[in-house]
């Protein structure tokens, strides 16, 4: 009797342990909550399946085999209307990136100035930068790249004209009009020749630096690189009896009026869109980057700058060899958040026109009706960058930080 | 001797001090200092010096000598080589109001009124009864506005029960929702007292929570004789503002569950908010607002549509919770241990520990934060031009195409316009997080 | 549980004009909110605009006007949806909109791989070219090499691509998201030619700076027969827009318009009098009154009307009726009869 009392106490204050107990409540709660995840995804997808199929659709990717139709204005890789969807999404993907690949050096190189001069002594350079960042700071891209791609277009001359420069580079409104190299056989062994240059250069770059190191005398690696870098290259073009020829881009000021200006499919042409684009990224990106290199300036101690100045390094020197590679480590995590922000922000170019993911694939939308797909490709390739960028940045972050021992 | 004592010049009160160079003080002073002090600094000013003449004289000559600042039609601006600022004088309405009808636009005005009249003492650190403001603006406001906006009267008619019970209307509405009420209420009340807790707590913390939402219906489907306003009636200042303060008003909450959400130990949770996060943080706004004005269609139901303003404000709302939760996060994270512990300590349950001694402390650190995430949203809202709405930016954009005013200034100076909007409202919010920052970082100091 | 559940999901998320419970058909659904939810083209002169004032214009707005004039008798029980060109089928497919009347090409695709219903055919169009006088050509055909604007997310960039590539001719096209910014490029000069439907063209070319300056190219390159249409599945709302369109044109074979239809009411004409409902059930046995024709006539006049009104002649337009005059006057409109 007493025993059992004791008995059915304990079983009901181990139902009320267990149901006290936060990991089982956590438990219980989770398991809910991916109950209610499930339903709501599973009634999503349901409703999308009917949809679809009301509307006479067939879900899946195999609308990137038919053909697309439409022409692009740029492309890096053959492509013509009767090229397929799945082509021209490459053609537009390949557009991003290259928009984006330059945006981000340019960014960051006109950010660093722009960073330093607003730490600058001269009263005039700090206000100028200032006033660089905090305009383009504050008004919208979308407003900026505008204004930029239309100013643009304005101030060039118009499509029979040109302006020209170092007698191979021609604008005007049509674009930037430069010569095209034609690859015949053997251009690849310069592309190789070229690699090989690279890869010798860093390697004698590596051997400079462990060779000051244990002497304290630097061999001019910099300038044994660069002749490695050109002159591997320039030598395999002439032994190869100079595989690859430019073609020049034909001005003509004859015949009927459409005629005249340059002529598509001479020459390589550099569209006013990706400039427009180009321009407003950059410029925009770059007040943010000078921000984050002021900050992470301003972020090493002024002992580390005197210091460098009692030793007797110049202004200059001290920047470079002292600031800067301590600022660094400050500077590179926002740095990749802004250049994951220009690479995202560059779908802004389905405002002017420039072909780019978001761009051709807006138009393979609307010629299929497959908006699913078409949306679940620009995650992926969106979210794959991202990733990709911050894995890169992870590295490079990684052989900055500071060493602790 | 005593002569040369005599002689002897011994200056009895010291020299005052004599006045600095006129080459160290003043403006050339400042100048030789700031601008000229070695010769490479010396180029620089006189270069960057030029670099402002050069850059200046063509901006005001185009926005204030050439401009023209008066005229009916295009006829004034064909010619002009500046700014039409005629123009925007003439559309300046429609900037601040879209097509929103002429007699009804008194309802925006006061929408305006009251939120500058509820946030500037909000913002104003000394001002009082901040707890009863933000009430105010968090609740009474947004619905107090969407009436005044749309004008109210939803026709609410109800759904599930069978026709021929009650007729669809409001009293069916009304019916149901006692309905779902009840049986909502008995199911929390069933799980409380299964989980040992106390149900009448429970059920009457549901209770307020239902009886919130029912007040909402009523006051939104009330019919207050305000004439019907479609949204797509709505633009420029108007959308650009809406978009921007629903956007901010529904990503805080959301946002807090998010970061709350990425710290739990709970790891389902943990991995659903991360990927939320990292999914909306790394998709360019476009893709969400393609997704929401394209997709969202195609996920509802048959039958049930949402406005596109609305779908527009719930892309941007998701979008911007991410932004939000790592702003918070950041602000969670700045909490030292010891208020967690120490919480635990004194047998806080989580929901009263993050209320009470958690969040009070963390949105106090993140003030600066959400201000800068405002801005970027801010800026953002233009992008909803692209899906077709007329935002500020949109409706300008239309503007300059109107056959009345087309010229070849008319597309410029109306970016130049939207260019000073934008900056105005930006930079004065910046301004306004640096002075916040500013001081906390005293606070925290002193 | 679902509709209960997406009861509440929608009435939390206070849809403004939003939340519609579709029921048994969307004729029953009109006339139980009182007013057509129309998708209408934002920004095309001649046949969706709105005023200042917000007073929407156009042909396919008075076609608007019209359903909703032969369903309530009074043509302003509408209301209007501006909608760009990619989301209008969305919109259509999911229910936001009644009706789509905003100057979409009817297309095989269209019919059978989105969902949609074309009632007819409003306005005969074809895509056209706008070049600048300056440029010294007068036919599409010596446009090759040329740099053409368009928007993107229509017919017409493929249509471009077909006639570039069917006459060898190399060209390029730069395709703009939005109207406002193809005008804009092409003011600049960033392109030699504009293309569009030819209407649009002439909509489009009141709004460049110097309207004079530039010309429509007589080739019309495509096919484009621009009409309202339904969605899918509701054979009865498919019908009562159907007749209205052919109502409008059928009032103008028989002579009747805004003006002069209530004193021809009375007329001895027995096709008069099945028009206007004196004789026969017409109007009943498609779910609408009698006089639906008479009152579509009574609110927007006939299809002639609509036509001068809004791009005909006399107006800013000034297109000719051509392929849209009445098949007995040597246009194509041509409607079955009411009997």
């Amino acid at each position: 009797m007493a025993a059992g009392d004791i008995g059915a106490r304990s079983f009901g204050g181990r139902a009320a342990a267990i149901i006290n107990n936060p990991s089982v409540r956590g438990l219980v709660f989770q398991i809910a909550f991916v109950a209610a995840l499930v339903w709501f995804a599973w009634d999503i997808a349901d409703n999308t399946a009917r949809n679809l199929q009301k509307a006479n659709i067939a879900a899946g990717f195999g609308f990137l085999d038919r053909t697309a139709g439409f022409g692009i204005v740029q492309k890096l890789v053959y492509y013509t209307e009767a090229s397929s969807y799945g082509r021209a999404l490459l053609v537009g993907l390949l557009n991003t990136l290259l928009v984006a690949g330059l945006g981000i050096v340019i960014a960051t190189i006109l950010g660093f100035i722009i960073g330093v001069a607003r730490l600058s002594p001269n009263w005039l350079i700090a206000r100028i930068a200032t006033a660089y960042i905090e305009i383009l700071r504050n008004i919208p891209l979308l407003l900026q790249l505008f204004f930029w791609y239309f100013a643009v277009l304005r101030a060039v001359p118009g499509m029979r004209e040109k302006w020209t420069f170092l007698g191979i580079f021609h604008i005007n409104i049509g674009g930037l009009h430069v010569p095209r190299p034609v690859f015949a056989d053997g251009a690849g062994t310069v592309g190789l020749a070229l690699i090989i240059g690279v890869v010798a250069a860093v390697l004698v770059a590596r051997w400079g630096r462990k060779r000051q190191e244990a002497t304290g005398q630097a061999p001019p690696a910099g300038w044994i690189g660069v002749a490695l870098i050109i002159g591997l290259p320039l030598i395999a073009y002439f032994a190869l009896g100079r595989p690859i020829s430019f073609d020049v881009p034909v001005f003509n000021d004859q015949g009927p009026i459409l005629r005249r200006g340059f002529q598509a499919g001479s020459g390589m042409t550099v569209i006013p869109e990706f400039f427009g684009l180009l321009l407003a990224l950059s410029l925009y990106t770059a007040a943010y980057i000078a921000e984050t290199v002021r900050a992470g300036i301003s972020a090493v101690g002024h002992g580390q700058s005197e210091a460098a100045h009692s030793l007797g390094l110049r202004n200059g020197q001290t920047l470079r060899y002292v600031v800067i590679p301590q600022a660094m480590r400050v500077i590179i995590p926002p740095l990749t958040n802004q250049y994951l922000n220009l690479t995202k922000n560059s779908s802004l170019a389905v405002a002017v026109a420039y072909p780019d993911l978001v761009s051709v694939g807006g138009t393979v939308l609307n010629q299929t009706g497959q908006a699913v797909e078409m949306v679940t490709i620009w995650m992926i390739f969106y979210l794959g960058l991202s990733l990709l960028t911050s894995f890169v940045m992870n590295i490079w972050n990684r052989r900055v930080a500071l060493v602790e021992r | 001797m005593s002569t040369m004592a005599s002689t002897a010049y011994v200056r009895s009160e010291m020299v005052g001090p004599q006045k600095a160079p006129p080459s160290m003080i003043g403006p050339i002073g400042w100048a030789r200092k700031n601008l000229f002090s070695s010769p490479i600094n010396s180029v620089l000013s006189i270069v960057a010096a030029l670099f402002i003449v050069w850059c200046l004289i063509p901006v005001i000559r185009f926005t204030l000598i050439d401009a023209v600042w008066t005229g009916d039609d295009r006829a004034a601006c064909a010619q002009a080589s500046g700014a039409c600022w005629a123009y925007v004088k003439a559309y300046l309405p429609q900037f601040i109001y879209g097509r929103y009808p002429i007699d009804q636009r008194w309802r925006v005005d006061i929408v305006f009124l009251m939120l500058a009249v509820a946030l500037v003492p909000m913002l104003i650190p000394r001002a009082p009864f901040k707890r009863l403001n933000a009430l105010f603006l968090l609740t009474v406001y947004p619905l107090a506005s969407f009436v005044l906006l749309t004008g109210g009267h939803i026709g609410l008619r109800g759904r599930f029960l069978p026709d021929d019970i009650v007729g669809p209307g409001p009293v069916r509405f009304a019916l149901e929702f006692a309905l779902v009420s009840f049986v909502i209420i008995l199911l929390v009340g069933l799980g409380a007292r299964l989980l040992g807790l106390r149900a009448s707590q429970s059920g009457s913390a549901i209770g307020i929570v239902l009886g919130a939402l029912a007040v909402v219906f009523m006051v939104v489907g009330a019919d207050f004789g305000l004439v019907p306003v479609e949204t797509a009636n709505w633009g420029g200042l108007l959308v650009t503002l809406v978009v921007a303060v629903t956007g901010m008003v529904a990503s805080l909450p959301l946002g807090v569950i998010l970061a709350l959400g990425r710290r739990s130990k709970m790891p389902v949770v943990r991995i659903a908010s991360v990927t939320f996060i990292e999914v909306c943080r790394g998709v360019p706004l476009i893709t969400v607002l393609f997704m929401a004005s394209v997709m969202l269609p195609l996920f509802l139901p048959e039958g049930v549509t949402f406005d596109k303003l609305l779908r527009a404000l719930i892309g941007v709302a998701l979008f911007q919770a991410a932004y939000m939760a790592e702003v918070i996060r950041g602000g969670l994270q700045s909490i030292s241990r010891g208020q967690y512990e120490g919480a635990m300590a004194i047998g806080l349950s989580y929901p009263q520990r993050m209320r009470l001694i958690i969040l009070p402390q963390a949105l106090r650190v993140v003030i600066p934060g959400i201000v800068g995430s405002f801005i970027s949203l801010f800026k953002d809202t233009t992008l909803v031009a692209i899906i077709g709405l007329f935002d500020l930016l949109g409706q300008i954009q239309a503007s300059a195409n109107d056959a009345k005013w087309a010229s070849p200034v008319t597309g410029i100076t109306g970016y130049i316009f939207a260019a000073m909007v934008f900056w105005a409202f930006c930079f004065s919010m910046s301004r306004y997080a640096a002075f916040t920052e500013r001081r906390l970082d005293r606070s925290r100091r002193g | 549980m679902k509709k209960l559940i997406a009861s509440i999901v929608a009435g939390a998320a206070l849809a403004t004009a939003g939340v519609s419970a579709a029921s048994a058909g969307t004729l029953e659904d009109v006339k139980a909110k009182g007013f057509v939810q129309c998708g209408v083209n934002p920004s095309l002169i001649g046949f969706g605009v709105a005023d200042e004032k917000g007073e929407w214009s156009g042909i396919d707005v008075s076609f608007c006007r019209a359903v909703a004039s032969a369903i309530f008798g009074d043509p302003t029980k509408v209301k209007f949806s501006p909608l760009n060109a990619k989301e209008r089928f969305t919109a259509l497919q999911s229910g936001e909109v009644d009706l789509l009347s905003r100057n979409t090409t009817w297309t095989m695709s269209r019919d059978s791989s989105l969902g949609l219903m074309f009632v007819g055919v409003s306005y005969y169009d074809g895509q056209g070219f706008m070049v600048r006088k300056s440029l010294g050509v007068s036919s599409a055909l010596e446009l090759s090499g040329a740099k053409v604007c368009t928007q993107t997310g229509t017919t017409t960039e493929l249509n471009l691509a077909d006639y570039f590539r069917s006459h060898n001719m190399p060209y390029e096209v730069v395709a703009f998201e939005k109207n406002e910014e193809v005008l804009q490029a092409y003011e600049a000069g960033r392109c030699d030619a504009y293309t569009t439907d030819a209407s649009g063209l002439y909509a489009e070319r009141l709004k460049l700076t110097n309207p004079d300056d530039h010309m429509i190219l007589p080739e019309i390159i495509s096919k484009e027969p621009l009409g309202p249409a339904v969605r899918q599945g509701d054979d009865k709302w498919f019908t009562v827009v159907k007749w209205t369109l052919f109502a409008l044109i059928n009032a103008e074979e028989l002579g009747l318009t805004k003006a002069n239809i209530d004193e021809k009411k009375t007329a001895d004409n027995p096709e008069i009098k099945r028009f206007v409902g004196v004789e026969g059930d017409f109007g009943t046995g498609i779910g609408l009154t009698n006089d639906w024709a008479y009152n579509v006539i009574k609110g927007v006049g006939n299809y002639g009307e609509i036509f001068d009104a809004n791009v005909g002649p006399s107006t800013k337009l000034g297109i000719a009726r051509g392929l849209n005059n009445l098949w007995s006057k040597g246009g194509i409109q041509y409607a079955p009869p009411i009997r």
